[in-house]
């Protein structure tokens, strides 16, 4: 058994200063809610654009354009691309491939002036089955060669509120929405789809930005990365569909991350801080305890110990309240640019264990900080002068 | 009383105020027999509270020898000093001085906590103490649920705990009124005569040095006299 004061001790001095130790958690607890949100929004982005798309499914876009907004594949290329090794077939031996167009389109949000630039996608009825994640949720499917849409979830929802029935003009027509279809959380939910020939056409377009293909057997895509390199006119990148979207979400989950952890940082001074103060204080008032503690035998690092342990629990209480408040913004769908697609992105934020147990540490970690100098100047007291205290 | 449990020899202390060497001990002698029970009277600013402490290894003097049960306590270490303390040293303070957030039961296991003892030798311990003082009924009682008096007889306990050779007590009912005084005193006596302890008090109530064996008389860092055994 350690010999020393027992943590009871130390959480009842806690205890003990209600007030003092609520206002000082609450502070730290702010900032463990701000850093907790931070993290939990990086990894709602992630979740989100790294969770879109299939494995088996293969993005082709042009060489060096990062996004297929920016891409244009001509039908040659197309053709020459369904031509190579490796592709999944359907039912007439026909090459699993849908060619897709991609438009971005400015849409007013709800109760807000401002416009967001939205993804519309013309698919085909093969991209539809390549995407079995994309569920019809509320009316049906877009009709092949007409002017219907569907949605996405996060289209439906939140700030831009489509509705089945709702009529929305781009491309020189107005497209009826038919349907809203759910991917689960993922990307797609910020698009919304209709057929790829219509706004070929709507948008005058010769050329498709992508192409997805679908995979024989997830094995085979170094088989057609190959066959690619092999083919010089064709001057394309090829991705998983799933590492497509998990790239496009890097930068903007990595700026968000170092954003957050910045702002986290400057506060967390602050919380530090205050944190030391409380503990100054505390301190301060148990001089004349402090004194006896040592009178009785106990020693310096017993006296550093508790009072480090003094501080590291409030850090706890600090991350744990400051946890429960994040938790709620579990709640919370942001909608904002991608900056790397330039394109809305809906999503929700996520809390993980892993961000749980990194928010804890550094909420112990910031009792630490605050608490290292005064538990050391109360150790440094001499035993006579402290018993003197009043 | 035979052989000395403390042996004082040209014992000197000075502090320093700022530049200003301040002399507190001037070179005492003085020999506390095993069993003794000494009172330590003298003005204020006589030195006696230094002595005590210095006694008691809270202190260190600055010139002269201090064997304490042969162990010369000057030339402890930080850490050695205070474990020494621990097993050999029991506190009576003015004020009594007990944690605010403990009861009376965990302010008298205090000192066992840096003991080897198991929770349950640490509660029998404390019962003994607690019952020795006569607040069996009161260990779940937290000091300010106490009386001064009782407050006191509280640290008692914990300076008796861990059964030590020493007790030093610096006024030990300075913040009492006279029945719970009274009560304290016979205290010290019983640990004295029953309990053979050895007690150092320091105290300027001539009622109180009355209940010592032995008195002693400082002024102005000397020693001037030594009572006789009443």
């Amino acid at each position: 058994m350690k010999k020393g004061l027992s943590l009871s001790y130390v959480a009842r001095n806690l205890v003990a200063r209600k007030l003092t130790t609520i206002l000082t958690a609450a502070g730290m607890a702010l900032v463990v809610f701000v850093f907790a949100t931070v993290l939990m929004m990086a990894e709602g982005l992630r979740h989100t654009l790294g969770g879109t798309g299939s494995y088996n499914n293969v993005v082709v876009i042009r060489q060096g354009s990062q996004t297929e907004v920016q891409s244009t594949l001509t039908r040659e290329q197309a053709r020459l691309i369904e031509t190579l090794p490796g592709l999944a077939t359907g039912a007439h031996g026909e090459p699993r491939i849908s060619r897709e167009m991609l438009v971005l389109v400015n849409l007013p949000r709800k109760n807000s002036t401002s416009l967001a630039n939205v993804i519309v996608r013309g698919t085909t009825p093969t991209g539809l089955e390549m995407r079995p994640q994309a569920r019809i949720v509320q009316g049906r499917a877009f009709r092949a060669g007409s002017s219907e849409i569907v949605v996405g979830s996060g289209m439906a929802r939140g700030s831009f509120g489509l509705r089945v029935g709702d009529r929305i003009a781009f491309g020189l027509r107005q497209w009826n929405v038919v349907g809203v279809f759910d991917a689960g959380g993922s990307g797609f939910d910020s698009e919304i789809w209709g057929d790829g020939e219509q706004l070929m056409q709507a948008f005058r377009r010769q050329a498709y930005s992508s192409l997805i293909v679908g995979l024989r057997d997830s094995g085979s895509f170094e088989a057609l990365a190959e066959a690619v390199a092999r083919q010089p006119q064709l001057k394309v990148d090829i991705k998983r569909e799933t590492q497509f979207y998990a790239d496009q979400s890097e930068n903007l989950a990595n700026f968000i991350g170092v954003l957050g952890k910045t702002i986290t940082i400057v506060f967390s001074i602050g919380a530090i801080i205050g944190a030391m103060i409380t503990m100054y204080a505390s301190v301060a008032n148990r001089t004349r305890e402090i004194g006896t503690l040592r009178a009785l035998g106990f020693r310096r690092g017993n006296i550093v110990w508790a009072f480090l342990q003094e501080a590291m629990l409030l850090g706890l209480a600090a991350g744990l309240s400051g946890l429960v408040a994040a938790a709620f913004m579990q709640l919370v769908e942001i909608s904002t640019t991608n900056l790397q697609t330039f394109s809305e992105v809906v999503f929700s934020l996520i809390l993980t264990p892993q961000i749980a147990l990194d928010v804890l540490l550094f909420s112990v970690f910031m009792g630490v900080l605050g608490g290292a100098l005064p538990a050391f100047r109360a150790s440094r007291l001499e035993i006579v002068d402290a018993l003197r205290s009043v | 009383m035979t052989e000395a449990l403390i042996s004082i020899h040209n014992l000197s202390k000075t502090y320093r105020r700022g530049n200003q060497p301040v002399p507190v001990l001037l070179g005492i002698d003085l020999q506390i027999a095993q069993g003794d029970y000494v009172s330590l009277m003298g003005p204020s600013g006589s030195g006696k509270s230094t002595l005590l402490n210095l006694i008691a290894g809270i202190d260190k003097p600055s010139g002269g020898t201090l064997l304490i049960g042969g162990v010369d306590i000057a030339a402890l270490e930080e850490d050695e000093l205070a474990a020494w303390r621990a097993g050999n040293v029991g506190f009576v303070f003015q004020f009594y001085n007990l944690m605010p957030v403990l009861d009376a039961f965990e302010n008298v296991e205090l000192p066992l906590l840096l003991t080897h003892l198991s929770k349950a030798e640490r509660r029998e311990h404390v019962e003994m103490a607690l019952a020795m003082v006569g607040l069996p009924d009161r260990m779940d009682h937290r000091p300010n649920e106490l009386s001064g008096g009782q407050q006191q007889r509280v640290a008692i306990a914990r300076a008796l705990v861990t059964d030590p050779t020493l007790i030093v007590a610096d006024e030990p009912t300075g913040d009492l009124d006279r029945k719970s005084a009274d009560d304290v005193l016979d205290l010290l006596d019983r640990l004295n005569r029953e309990l053979g302890k050895t007690i150092v008090m320091v105290t300027h109530d001539p009622r109180c040095a009355a209940r010592a064996r032995t008195r002693i008389h400082l002024e102005k860092g000397v020693l001037l006299s030594r009572g006789a055994e009443h």
